[in-house]
């Protein structure tokens, strides 16, 4: 079998790449820009350094990683990722107080309900009169709210 | 004179000239700040990306790359990714919250939208139970009276 096509980060910095090169499973030859851009902002023998550090199923999301901090440290110099870290902070405060305020409303809507209801069940004397008028009873004596003295006065009449 | 020497120039064990690009960032009198951007980045990225920008822009740039590492050395698998991905879940979550609320407020307007319409029926409602309470005193009135008097 022929010599295999050495992975990106050995044809990069010009080197044999042996069959246990540490970065041959993550950095493929067909994507040169990947290691590229994460050896430029890192270095390549930092990064050999962080993958050996861990262990090997946690790799290639420590790589995904990487190339995603070096992509955003390549596209602001000054920031990095801190850019869209502190973007993402505002959104999230921004949304909080909304929800704060909606809650709030949701409660000023739940008290509105609640004194609604405790008017319609204390009756007024001007419900009472109507009530009364209504249902033909005539009396001589002032009307007195409740229902039991409805009854006495029909008793007597 | 060793004791003017940078966090950087003291780390590396060189020379602190005057026109030391590290030095106005990585003060002697914290010499963590350094080892930490060293560890990640190593000096000589860190130092070819401070020269790439100009002077005012170089102690943020300084602060962000502390920041990182410090993120990457908590957590080697995902360093500061790990706080967007947080982040991004925390905005999905309020804002699912925030539909529903918002939905819930809609619903209780709505119901809330006729109250003329829920008055009259109280009101009816409150007539039919004195009509049915007074029916109920005409039918039997020697034992209502007895209780009465």
């Amino acid at each position: 079998m022929g010599g295999s096509s050495p992975c990106a980060s050995c044809k990069l910095l010009r080197r044999r790449c042996a069959k246990d090169c540490i970065f041959a499973p993550y950095f493929p030859s067909e994507d040169p820009h990947k290691f590229a851009i994460v050896h430029k902002v890192f270095g390549a023998s930092n990064v050999s350094k962080m993958l050996q550090e861990l262990p090997i199923e946690q790799r290639a999301d420590a790589v995904s990683s990487l190339v995603y901090e070096a992509n955003a440290r390549v596209r602001d110099p000054v920031y990095g990722c801190l850019g869209a870290i502190s973007y993402l902070q505002n959104q999230v405060s921004h949304l909080q107080m909304q929800l704060a305020a909606a809650q709030t409303e949701i409660l000023c809507i739940q008290m509105q309900h609640e004194s609604t209801q405790i008017d319609i069940h204390q009756p007024t004397n001007n419900n009472l009169d109507t009530i009364s008028r209504y249902l033909n009873f005539s009396s001589s004596t002032n009307v007195i709210q409740g229902p039991v003295p409805l009854k006495r006065e029909s008793l007597w009449i | 004179m060793s004791s003017g020497r940078c966090a950087a120039c003291r780390y590396l064990r060189r020379r602190c000239t005057e026109d030391c690009i590290l030095s106005p960032y990585f003060p002697s009198n914290n010499p963590q700040r350094f080892v930490s951007v060293h560890r990640i980045y190593g000096a000589s990225n860190v130092t070819k990306l401070l020269l790439q920008l100009p002077t005012h822009l170089r102690a943020e740039a300084a602060d962000s790359l502390y920041f990182e590492a410090q993120c990457r050395l908590e957590d080697p698998v995902y360093g500061c990714v790990g706080l967007i991905f947080m982040l991004q879940q925390q905005i999905h979550a309020a804002e699912s919250q925030l539909v529903k609320t918002q939905a819930e407020i809609a619903v209780m307007k709505s119901q809330g939208q006729n109250p003329e319409a829920q008055q009259a029926e109280q009101d009816f409602n409150n007539l039919l139970l004195q009509q049915s309470d007074n029916d109920a005193a005409l039918s039997f009135p020697n034992q209502v009276s007895s209780g009465f008097i």
